[in-house]
């Protein structure tokens, strides 16, 4: 209880904010957790174990590229490399993170905002108003893992207990929360449209090109397009001097 | 032990110290205008590149994809919830596949 002393985690109704808001991640989290619970199982892993790669790992592309290499007996090295390149976007997110976070926060209370740093629940996370209180961020990953533990069992078990075309629908949840999260804050900000529409129109170069999308993984091309365009718009627009400039209301992700 | 669970526990720990690093270790504001300024528009940058295109395969049907992110686009633009942004493209997928199977 020391080490909380002047620690402010927020309140159980953060925790509640947090598990409301999550409840689009979970549903999307099922639906591409169901997936790969089919898929690990495809390769002869157990439910108990595949349930245990969503536990431990809460990522979904990492999970799933890991499957190729499980499946074929790769090296150690192979999956570790394979892992540090697909999810090096995190290390990105958690910077930007440290910085929602009250320097007061200890060190345990980081080490478990860590574990839950996906795409989603960052995004949720980072454009949260003003300070980021722990206590939300536990009721995101509570409700958010659940889906994506729950999901995978399912998955492994059943093969296809949902019909599969509410499977399809549900693909499209995850990507429905980035666009409410992105897109209204672009009415606000000139530049945060245009690194939108950049980011989307690099990322579609980057997908259909032939010698680039050969070339490029999935999780190469978005940290090459988040550094390139964040760095860009950066040097463009610092947003000391955009954030007031046309309604005079700040824009979304300065600090309260 | 068996190999799957040293795979499995090897990439938790790698994609762990990924995202606990940063956060224990950067404590104090960063002051540098540029740096604070990447990284407020990183997830704008990310969730962007992740979204698009991608999301015109997520469902099994090209057509039902782009509608949904259609509506998406028209809810988020007039700044609905969360809930609402994500149903609304599922259920008007849901519509689209009722035509189209």
């Amino acid at each position: 209880m020391k080490k909380n002393f002047g620690e402010n985690l927020g309140s159980i109704k953060d925790f509640k904010v947090g598990c409301i808001e999550a409840i689009p991640i979970c549903l999307g989290y099922i639906a591409v957790s169901f997936a790969f619970g089919i898929e690990a199982s495809k390769i002869g892993m157990t439910t108990f174990q595949a349930a245990m790669t969503s536990l431990l790992n809460v990522t979904s592309a990492g999970q799933f590229s890991a499957l190729s290499v499980i499946a074929r007996n790769g090296s150690f090295v192979e999956l570790a490399v394979l892992q540090f390149i697909i999810n090096l976007r995190y290390m990105l997110m958690s910077c930007a993170l440290s910085q929602k976070l009250d320097p007061k926060v200890g060190t345990l209370s980081r080490m478990c905002i860590s574990y839950g740093v996906t795409d989603e629940i960052f995004a949720l996370s980072v454009l949260k108003k003003g300070r980021l209180y722990p206590m939300y961020s536990y009721g995101l990953i509570v409700v958010s893992v659940f889906g994506w533990v729950f999901g995978t069992i399912l998955g492994a078990i059943a093969g296809q207990l949902l019909p599969q075309r509410l499977i399809s629908c549900l693909g499209l949840a995850i990507y429905g929360m980035f666009i409410a999260i992105i897109i209204p804050d672009t009415r606000k900000s000139r530049a945060v449209m245009g690194v939108v529409l950049a980011a989307m129109a690099l990322s579609t170069v980057f997908t259909y090109v032939p010698l680039i999308a050969d070339t490029i993984s999935s999780g190469f091309r978005i940290i090459i397009i988040t550094i390139a365009v964040a760095a860009a718009a950066a040097f463009i627009a610092p947003i000391g001097g955009t954030v007031k400039n046309s309604s005079g209301a700040p824009a979304g992700g300065e600090q309260a | 032990m068996s190999r799957v669970y040293q795979y499995i526990l090897l990439m938790a720990l790698v994609t762990y110290l990924i995202r606990a690093l940063p956060l224990t270790l950067i404590r104090r504001e960063i002051k540098n205008e540029f740096v604070k300024s990447f990284l407020y528009y990183v997830p704008y940058a990310t969730l962007a590149a992740m979204t698009f295109p991608a999301i015109l395969s997520a469902t099994d049907y090209f057509w039902s994809s782009v509608v949904g992110f259609a509506v998406a686009l028209v809810l988020a633009f007039n700044r609905r919830s969360l809930l609402t942004v994500a149903g609304g493209a599922c259920a008007a997928a849901f519509v689209v596949e009722l035509f189209i199977r």
